[in-house]
């Protein structure tokens, strides 16, 4: 949090107003308080969503009714109360905006504070930016680059009204509305996300970005995204997410759909940085997202790479299915905790091709009184002849009043596939932590630059620009776990 | 005039266990003094201490620098008092790249001293020319710091740091075993190269070769926490011909 302040302090400083902090003056308009029938066809509406799609929902919420939170997760979730949220918050004005320059200039503000100057990223790093402000996207940019590829990357509100077809054919096609609780409730009042479709043969001529950020209090925030990826095609998709402090739990239910045909690659890279409550375990966000990738076609690939730094619990297993021959599923992550943050977090690797592999390298970091699970399945069905899978979970503890866990789930039906694994669990060292402070490096960088080496594997895996952000940021989360 | 670094009398124990014994030292700028002594006699423990290493309790005496004692600092505050050890046994890094831990140990010191962060692309020239010097190469440079280094690589590697941080004491422990002939000739090279007026160097050692190449302008036996005996560096060929037994306690 302290750079977020710094940050909020520096536009302070330059502008001289925004006395009010990270909560911006756009009035919403919101849909009624709680969940019900009525708030889905509100959202809806809001949308000016087609019939199918609000049957959809409807549909999707009268089996959510049915089902209860999941319980084996190593979490110990608060009870939350589902009529107490709003489940729909807009900026005022909603029409399209031809440049940014018509964006409201408060709005404007709020991203800068959040350090996402758009004009600077247009430049600077080439990189298209679809960012979600509360709920409704309201600044596209490079649309027509993309465009020019063949390259769909819009809001999926926008999807919903201008490609149907491709969102019915795989909309809950790789996470069907029942999946489980959380999923079913994101797929009854998701409200926006991207939507990303990558014609055959095309490599997408840049990276792919999306910041979320939640405005309003009491907005639980669920996201949907879908990339769609045909033969031999290629994306990069970038997600990162920062948000303000706040005192009262809020709850994010995301959903992120992705399908890799024959001979296509989607790497889909994200920094989770929502906010994780106080040193006290005070407020931070709930987590509990559904990400899962099916390998449809031969040799596809899709690649998870994760640095999850915050939230107040995380519930997360972005998973492949590889149904392709010879596909190939990797899962990279680091998961950071401090505090009274929780994560149960890790992957499901589900083989069914044949020559399927996969890799899983997960590090986990323990502070404060934090507690870290890793909970990964692989699963090699009969028909995955000479499957493969890699998996490596290694566990560092900052401190002694932390946990960290590993839970792994291995299912082999069939006797030619190989599953490998190696755990190990240890502590940053006191000799470690002398050699760098014999050479003058304060305490936290140098537990800083010592976690930093134990994520080295996975922190590579991470596109440039964002391997940067991601180490500052580790360096930021770990503040007061040390002396 | 004022010891660079002088060590009054300490006492420190593990534990229970009293290791040093009211050791008495007095440093100079521009000396270079050796540190000879059995294993187990704490000549280590000794090092670690005057860095300020947690675990020791001090149970007697001061380490001053310049005339102010240290013993409050933290290890990073007396690093960047100027206090720097060549470890005996080198720490590795998993992970950690050679030249951003070189980077933040340099810029540690600048921030101290209110100077700017180094130049990247300048920083990077200096410390290959200085490993060159070193007989390091640029690969062992782009690895994790000493992961996969061998014994004597290890070493070369602490004293391109002492080289890259110009600490005004520089404290050696055992930096020659583990080398070859000819590495223990580029290392004390190396060292040599880092007398200077304003400096000073303790180097803690079993062999006399080693002051062959770095000559000491005095020589200290400690033995069982204490200095028994202390000379020039013709000190250093009587241990090495009638051993530390012939060593009486008149100092
Ligand atoms: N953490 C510790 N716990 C218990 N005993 C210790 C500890 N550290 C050092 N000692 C003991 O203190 C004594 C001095 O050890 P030290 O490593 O300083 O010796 P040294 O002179 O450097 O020996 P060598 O020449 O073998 O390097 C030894 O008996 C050692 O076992
Ligand atoms: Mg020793």
């Amino acid at each position: 949090m302290a750079a977020t302040t710094q940050t909020i302090e520096q536009v302070q400083e330059v502008t001289g107003k925004y006395k009010y902090g990270f909560v911006t003056d756009i009035e919403s308009d919101k849909a009624p308080k709680g969940l019900s029938e009525e708030t889905i066809r509100f959202i809806s509406a809001k949308k000016e969503e087609p019939e199918w799609m609000l049957e959809w929902r409807l549909k999707a919420y009268a089996r959510w009714l049915t089902m209860t939170s999941p319980d084996w997760a190593k979490l110990d979730i608060p009870p939350i109360d589902y009529q107490d949220s709003y489940y729909y918050a807009a900026p005022k004005s909603t029409e399209k905006l031809a440049s940014l320059d018509e964006v409201d200039p408060e709005l404007l503000a709020t991203y800068e504070k959040l350090g996402i100057p758009l004009n600077e990223q247009k430049r600077l790093a080439n990189v298209a930016v679809d960012a979600v402000f509360d709920s409704v996207s309201v600044a596209t940019t490079f649309r027509e680059e993309l465009s020019k590829a063949g390259v769909i990357f819009c809001p999926i509100s926008e999807a919903i009204r201008d490609h149907p077809e491709l969102v019915k054919k795989y909309m809950g096609s790789v996470i069907p509305v029942g999946d489980n609780y959380f999923a079913a409730l994101n797929s009854a009042v998701f409200t926006d996300g991207s939507f990303v479709y990558i014609p055959k043969g095309v490599r997408c001529p840049m990276e792919l970005s999306t910041y979320f950020r939640i405005n309003e209090q009491n907005t639980g925030q669920f996201e949907r995204t879908l990339i769609i990826a045909e033969d031999e095609s290629y994306v990069s998709y970038l997600e990162g997410c920062t948000a303000p402090q706040r005192d009262e739990n809020q709850l994010h239910a995301a959903v992120v759909e992705l399908v890799a045909m024959r001979d296509a690659e989607i790497k889909y890279s994200t920094v989770q940085n929502w906010y994780p409550g106080d040193e006290n375990g005070k407020g931070g966000i709930y987590n509990f997202v559904t990400k899962r990738g099916v390998c449809r076609g031969a040799r596809s690939k899709i690649s998870w790479t994760q640095v999850e730094t915050g939230s107040a619990i995380t519930w997360k297993y972005p998973s492949c299915v590889l149904q392709g021959e010879d596909s190939v599923g990797e899962f990279y992550s680091v998961a950071l905790t401090n505090n009274y943050q929780q994560a149960d977090t890790g992957t499901k690797m589900i083989h069914i091709g044949s020559g399927s592999r996969s890799t899983i390298i997960s590090k986990g970091i323990s502070a404060g009184k934090s507690q870290n699970c890793y909970r990964g399945l692989v699963h090699m069905q009969p028909t995955a002849e000479n499957a493969r899978n890699f998996t490596q979970c290694d566990s560092l503890l900052v401190g002694d009043r932390c946990g960290a866990h590993t839970v792994p789930y291995i299912v082999s039906r069939n006797p030619s596939a190989k599953v490998e694994h190696e755990a190990t669990t240890s502590r940053i060292s006191e000799d470690q932590l002398f050699y760098c402070l014999q050479r003058g490096i304060e305490e936290e960088g140098a537990v800083s630059l010592i976690v930093n080496g134990f994520c080295k594997e996975v922190m590579k895996e991470l596109p440039m620009e964002f391997a940067v952000e991601a180490q500052k940021l580790i360096g930021i989360s770990l503040e007061g776990s040390v002396g | 005039m004022t010891a660079l670094l002088e060590v009054r009398n300490l006492y420190a124990s593990v534990g229970d266990k009293p290791i040093l014994k009211g050791i008495n030292l007095s440093l100079n700028a521009g000396e270079v003094h050796a540190i000879m002594g059995p294993n187990g006699s704490g000549k280590s423990t000794m090092s670690y201490v005057l860095a300020g290493r947690d675990g020791y309790e001090i149970t007697g005496g001061d380490v001053l620098i310049n005339g102010d004692s240290v013993l409050e600092l933290s290890p990073d505050e007396r690093a960047r008092a100027g206090m720097f050890l060549a470890f005996q046994y080198p720490v590795e890094l998993p992970g950690v790249g050679g030249m951003s831990f070189l980077r933040a140990a340099v810029n540690a010191r600048r921030l101290e001293a209110g100077e700017n962060e180094v130049d990247q692309l300048a920083f990077v020239k200096m410390v290959r020319a200085k490993a060159g010097e070193l007989g390091i190469s640029d690969d062992m440079l782009k690895r994790a710091v000493n992961v996969g280094f061998s014994g004597g690589e290890k070493k070369r590697y602490e004293i391109l740091q002492m080289a890259l941080l110009e600490p005004s004491i520089g404290i050696l422990d055992e930096t020659d075993s583990g080398l070859d002939v000819d590495a223990l000739k580029i290392v004390s090279d190396g060292v040599n190269m880092l007398r200077a007026p304003e400096r000073t160097m303790l180097v803690i050692t079993h062999y006399q070769r080693l002051l062959n190449h770095i000559v000491p302008d005095h020589v200290h036996i400690l033995a069982d926490g204490k200095i028994r005996k202390s000379g020039g560096k013709e000190l250093a060929l009587e241990v090495e011909e009638s051993g530390y037994a012939g060593i009486d306690d008149a100092a």
